[in-house]
């Protein structure tokens, strides 16, 4: 018997039934089945906190103050037009060279980054010697002050963990008010509706459709482990810029 | 590591006696307690998201079977591999063996539990592959040639100049004038000593938080991003996860990470909530080109339909051990096992056995501050009473009087214990002295209440307990 049938065994005979018959053997086995798939299809939300449920300015506003609470950094523009410029003053302001980092991700390509003369922008995954990383968030969720992020071809998850500063421009339509939602979105990643906290029709994500990795991030990195004093800058970023931008 | 519960007396006594450490233990004590309370104060709703947790988990447990099957075919559909290990020897074969094809020489790991309870480093190590733990903590202590003696905060014993002096000792190859009297130093040494070893390494071991059966996708929640790193930079990524960390639902997922945090940590959320499925997609830029999932059992279904199934819904967040006395008093290694703390107390003799783990589920007073804080609602000193009755009946124990005693003489000894032990001897002695009588006119206690100042109840919890100790008084003296 492989481990996989002995593990699986011990776990239905565990769960005998009052008639001695192994779960696997019972009329009632059909009707576990019909529930392990019905949670799985449904994916029924559980308690969702009130904290988040607010109307769009207030969200957005929320998820400021909680992503300020986690030691994010935060800017908020009117426009794309002025990503750029932004980016440039960050550097400015802590002395960074002209330098960043970031995707292919087509809502960076909305940035006129060609206007900053001197930025130097390159592109692709981090081998560990940029100093700035860009990236787009997928959502935010304004419970929490978090981003959400999701690799794929022009999303490179190494931007998210290697620079010492990682800059995340947020689009303000896409803050959530709770986690529950951004898995919404994600089930159906062009109907931008669902963050306003309704929900697509149905759950179920479909694994070929999960993203590799999917990193929901609150604040920039940190450690406590030595006498519990918590300080910035563990192994990932020492600073988390977010760029909301609220057109 | 190897088992010594057997022994926590003697460990406790010396623990007690170690001045460092408990200048240590009070980091615990003061911190992490305050900070939960602090978070779980600002969210009504908590409670409300425990009940809903435990029968989430209640659900899964029910359901095992189907939803590790659902959940393997997932990880399968994403392009990994996931393997079955009966036993922690099992599972040090499998991992072996994946870093043997893979030609491994070093190998990164995030934090991980599981792969302490395996004692996975010592078989990596002994078979030639370098093992090197990326966590700030597990970091130190894998210089120290130590174990965790807390499972989210593995080097909570030890004090930033013993750190500084195992980095001089160790990082031989930086200037010996550095400074590194503050642990922002000392924390920046790591990151950049630990930058090379991630890029170089060729695998990288996570453990896992929870493991989604709708989409078969790891969860790591870390704060420091070693994790991401160690499974983003390897070509292999490496899942060590236990059969019970399922979880039905992204869903699911959210509902449980909002007790996670907050009972760990006090923050609402870890920096880092990341979901892997798979190995890097076709058109992906980074990413591992390899993905494993080890599923460890080591003795879990077979707590399955027992007093123990409780234990099963843990989800590691310390809050049972950074609220408990015992804890405080003694710190993890005195415990002498994987797991320290109330979780540890309950799950070590399941894992390996009462009879090589008689002492721990006496390592608790009873006075139910685990329980009352424990996200997912797992009755432990119940779990922990169940094994003692276990214990007592293969004669294992000293007579409970006799140890009723013992236990008293043993707070009753140590001054610095004094809050602590007041609050929890009395269940004891009532429970053990076999007397009816209300506490505060035990002799003992008044003897010991004339002649020291009762310092002033610390908090909101602190009053709750004293009251939800009176219900549990009757209760216990039956
Ligand atoms: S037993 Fe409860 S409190 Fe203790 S680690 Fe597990 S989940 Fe946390």
């Amino acid at each position: 018997m492989s481990a996989r049938e002995a593990i699986l065994r011990r776990i239905r005979s565990a769960t005998l039934g009052p008639d001695g018959r192994s779960a696997g053997e019972r009329a009632g086995d059909e009707q576990r089945k019909a529930g392990v798939r019905a949670r799985l299809e449904t994916a029924p939300r559980g308690v969702i906190p009130a904290r988040g449920q607010l109307p769009r300015a207030e969200r957005v506003a929320l998820f400021e103050e909680m992503a300020s609470a986690a030691s994010a950094t935060i800017a908020r523009l009117s426009s794309y037009e002025e990503v750029a410029a932004e980016v440039s003053n960050y550097l400015r302001e802590r002395n960074l060279p002209a330098a960043i980092r970031m995707g292919e991700d087509g809502r960076l390509a909305r940035v006129p980054w060609a206007r900053e003369k001197t930025l130097d922008v390159r592109k692709g995954p981090s081998e560990g010697t940029d100093l700035v990383g860009v990236s787009h968030a997928f959502a935010a969720i304004a419970e929490t002050g978090s981003v959400v992020l999701h690799s794929g071809a022009d999303n490179p998850t190494t931007l998210n963990f290697l620079p010492e500063h990682h800059v995340v421009i947020v689009d303000a339509d896409a803050i959530a008010g709770d986690m529950e939602s951004v898995w919404s979105a994600l089930r159906n990643e062009t109907d931008r509706e669902n963050l306003a906290g309704g929900r697509s029709a149905g759950g179920g994500q479909d694994a070929a459709k999960m993203p590799r990795t999917v990193n929901v991030i609150t604040g920039p990195s940190r450690s406590g482990d030595i006498e519990q004093t918590i300080l910035l800058g563990a192994h990932g970023p020492r600073a988390l810029h977010l760029i909301i931008v609220d057109t | 590591m190897e088992l010594s519960s057997h022994k926590f007396k003697e460990q406790a006594g010396r623990a007690l006696g170690n001045a460092q450490l408990q200048k240590a233990l009070l980091n615990v004590e003061k911190g992490f307690v305050a900070k939960r309370q602090l978070a779980v104060d600002a969210l009504p709703e908590f409670d409300a998201l425990r009940d809903n947790a435990r029968d989430i988990k209640n659900h899964v447990l029910a359901h095992l079977d189907l939803y590790l099957e659902a959940y393997e075919k997932k990880v399968v559909a994403s392009g990994g591999v996931v393997h079955w290990a009966e036993t922690a020897e099992d599972a040090r074969r499998i991992v072996l063996e994946i870093c043997r094809k893979a030609n491994a020489r070093t190998v990164t790991k995030g934090k991980s539990m599981i792969t302490e309870e395996i004692a996975l480093n010592d078989h990596l190590t002994a078979n030639g592959i370098e093992p090197v733990e990326t966590d700030l903590g597990e970091y130190i202590i894998q210089l120290r040639g130590e174990h965790p003696s807390h499972i989210i905060a593995p080097a909570v014993h030890l004090n930033k100049s013993q750190v500084e002096g195992d980095f001089r000792r160790v990082h031989t190859h930086l200037r010996e004038d550095r400074d590194l009297s503050e642990p922002v130093s000392l924390l920046g040494e790591a990151r950049d000593v630990l930058r090379q070893r991630y890029l170089s390494a060729d695998v990288g071991i996570t453990g896992a938080n929870f493991l989604v059966a709708e989409t078969g996708s790891s969860v790591i929640v870390t704060n420091e991003g070693n994790g991401d790193l160690t499974q983003t930079l390897g070509k292999v990524h490496i899942v060590m996860a236990s059969i019970e960390k399922i979880v039905p639902t992204l869903e699911d997922t959210a509902q449980i990470l909002r007790v996670l945090a907050r009972s760990a940590t006090g923050q609402d959320m870890s920096v880092y909530t990341t979901f892997s499925t798979g190995p890097r997609r076709a058109d992906d830029p980074d990413g591992p080109e390899e993905y494993h999932v080890v599923l460890l059992d080591n003795g879990r279904s077979s707590m399955l339909g027992t007093e123990y199934q409780d234990m099963l819904r843990c989800i590691r967040c310390g809050a049972c051990m950074n609220h408990c006395p015992v804890y405080h008093a003694v710190g993890g290694h005195a415990y002498g096992s994987v797991y320290p703390g109330p979780m540890g107390a309950v799950l070590t003799p399941s894992l390996n056995g009462i009879e090589k783990t008689g002492q721990l589920p006496n390592a608790s007073t009873f006075c139910g501050r685990c329980e009352s804080v424990c996200p997912m609602r797992i009755p432990l000193p119940k779990m922990m009473r169940h094994w003692r009755e276990r214990e007592f009946e293969r004669h294992l124990t000293p007579a409970a009087q006799r140890y009723g005693l013992k236990f008293w003489a043993f707070f009753a000894r140590r001054p610095r214990l004094y809050r602590a032990a007041v609050a929890v001897a009395m269940p004891i002695l009532a429970r053990f002295g076999g007397s009816k009588r209300r506490f505060s006119h035990l002799p003992l206690a008044g003897g010991w209440t004339r002649h020291r100042d009762l310092p002033a109840p610390e908090g909101k919890t602190f009053v709750q307990q004293w009251q939800q100790r009176g219900h549990r008084r009757s209760e216990v003296a039956q």
